[in-house]
């Protein structure tokens, strides 16, 4: 089977239209120097079933799912109904583009506006865009939105916030003006603490509860504190299904919420796609990125659904627009939408109840054993940090090898000043057997 | 019929002013509002701002599109008409009035002068209709 689809002729028969002697020459107002001109280094072309076992091979290196995982750290092993890829794969919603004649595409814009009305109830919040790329970039766009709010440039940021999304954030935000601080965390608690960069020319302090260790913040105190000098308090929330447990962002002086949809039954996938999560208050909505799904009625009564504020967007505001997303992530919000109504409130409450239990039993169990130690005092949802007296990469890589489970992730690789800590994340999918597995393979090391 | 009160300037990009002192009070014309149809939200500048002649100092959204308004004249914002984003509507029935978007204290007072009086600010309609 071929996949060009013109022939060397019909090549030729282009060229000479437009006066070219060669493909080359399309080329020719690129600079030799920054030219390749060599062959790309992948190998020759390979027949369906060579490429099929190449794949396989590779997919064989991947042991994760067949092992019992407790790596969190931002995405999380959650059940999904099957309820939910069943539905997305409908060809109405698995084919379908992003709607450039929106209204005539009722039952997408419903679902967004499904979406959006779950994460408001979720965050506390009022208005909740049709989704962006991931929470960390999700994130970024906040830090542009605090700044347009406000019209400060500086940004808070606690260090407790997942390492990824600030490598994200600053990305994303370098050629700007923005500039950032830090708070840092307290080492008993593992809560942010020293909150000295929060000044009045600060747009927003920007914390992740629960944060990277899994401890939860005290939001309120911290939105106290951050209204009290004119910024904003931006939360972020890695591990959406805490929200089914913990008191919403929004009730505890939230501006705006920030998150990762993909505990909402997508598929950890190798860290994506993923499904960012953004949401604010009303009096902000202008200074919001992204697309916005509203309900409207006709002339006759009847509910419709519209795209609405779209002066916002890119397409007819140009380089004045809040963002240059004017997209969203249709299926796999679509994939959420589903998770979350057919876990319905009591569903979600009980899945976070579920980790919280689960994560507490694995705490304490783990705890127990001799030279080990739980880091950090505050209250945790379902990841905590182990302390022990050992490189922890080495304990890791023998409960690897030898007990066949993947313990969690070693603190070393973001913080260099913390080699004997890993952190440890429990959900639902864990079954006491697992974790009990867990706390035995621990207990064979003499710490 | 076009309304084009003989007390204001005007400039080319349908913005009225009215000078007090030093004080320029900016508003839409009559003309831009017919133009954009239902306003439903403005973009203010904060008091303090400052800007130059011809600068974008906020934008209006109506029903059907978002437009800049421009500074007709060089100076800081004084004060800024805030009640508007509860009551937009006022800039559709009375542009003149009490629809005024921003006051700024004039670097050169006189630069209104420059500006179109209404009767060359009809003519300059009437020439582009």
């Amino acid at each position: 089977m071929r996949y060009i689809p013109n022939s060397p002729e019909e090549r030729q028969e282009m060229l000479e239209k437009i006066g070219l002697a060669s493909a080359d020459e399309l080329f020719r107002s690129i600079p030799q120097d920054v030219q390749l001109n060599r062959r790309l280094n992948v190998t020759d072309a390979l027949a369906e079933a060579e490429v099929i076992a190449a794949m396989e091979k590779f997919a064989a290196k991947n042991t994760a799912a067949s092992k019992s995982s407790f790596l969190g750290a931002g995405v999380y092993s959650h059940f999904s109904p099957t309820i939910v890829d069943h539905l997305i794969q409908r060809s109405e919603f698995f084919t379908s583009y992003t709607p450039y004649q929106p209204e005539i595409s009722q039952g997408t814009l419903q679902y967004i506006f499904e979406f959006q009305t779950l994460i408001c109830q979720l965050t506390g919040m009022e208005v909740a865009n049709a989704s962006m790329y991931d929470g960390s970039t999700a994130m970024a766009e906040a830090f542009l939105m605090a700044q347009r709010v406000t019209r400060r440039d500086k940004i808070v940021v606690a260090d407790t916030v997942h390492p990824e999304y600030l490598a994200v954030a600053k990305t994303y935000t370098q050629h700007g003006d923005l500039k950032m601080g830090i708070a840092a965390f307290d080492e008993g608690s593992g809560r942010v603490s020293e909150l000295s960069q929060l000044d009045d020319e600060t747009a927003a302090l920007v914390i992740q509860s629960p944060n990277f260790f899994g401890c939860v913040e005290d939001l309120q105190a911290l939105a106290d504190q951050a209204h009290a000098v004119g910024a904003l308090l931006i939360v972020v929330v890695t591990e959406a299904i805490s929200l089914g447990l913990l008191k919403s962002p929004g009730a505890c002086g939230a501006d705006i919420v920030v998150g990762e949809g993909q505990s909402f039954g997508i598929p950890m996938s190798f860290g994506g796609p993923h499904l960012g999560l953004f949401a604010t208050r009303e009096k902000f909505v202008r200074n919001m990125p992204g697309r916005l799904c509203g309900v409207a009625y006709d002339k006759n009564g009847n509910r419709g659904f519209v795209l609405t504020l779209s002066t916002r967007e890119q397409h007819i505001r140009r380089e004045k627009a809040t963002s240059n997303i004017c997209t969203n992530q249709g299926l796999i919000a679509l994939a959420a939408t589903i998770y979350m109504e057919t876990m319905g409130k009591k569903g979600l409450q009980d899945v976070a109840m579920q980790n919280a239990q689960k994560a507490a039993y694995a705490a304490r169990k783990i705890s127990e054993i001799d030279g080990i130690e739980i880091a950090f005092s505050a209250p945790k949802f379902n990841e905590f940090v182990v302390r022990t007296s050992k490189p922890a990469e080495e304990i890791l890589n023998r409960l690897r090898g030898e007990n066949g489970i993947i313990g969690g992730l070693p603190l070393s690789r973001y913080y260099t000043g913390r080699p004997n800590e890993f952190l440890v994340c429990v959900t639902e999918t864990m079954k006491k057997e697992q974790i009990d597995d867990l706390v035995a393979g621990l207990n064979e090391f003499r710490f | 019929m076009t309304n084009i009160p003989e007390n204001l300037r005007y400039s080319k990009d349908h913005e009225w002013v009215l000078v007090d002192g030093d004080i320029a009070s900016i508003g839409i014309t009559d003309y831009a509002q017919h133009s954009l149809g239902d306003v439903v939200y403005i973009d203010m500048p904060r008091a303090g701002d400052k800007f130059g002649t011809h600068e974008a100092f906020g934008s209006v959204e109506s029903v059907k599109a978002v437009s800049e308004i421009f500074t007709p004249i060089a100076g800081e914002v004084t004060e800024v008409n805030d009640g508007l984003n509860d009551t937009p509507e006022k800039v559709n029935n009375d542009p003149y009035g009490d629809a005024w978007f921003i006051k700024m204290k004039m670097d050169n007072p006189g630069e209104a002068d420059a500006m179109l009086s209404g009767a060359e600010y009809e003519e300059y309609l009437e020439a582009s209709a």
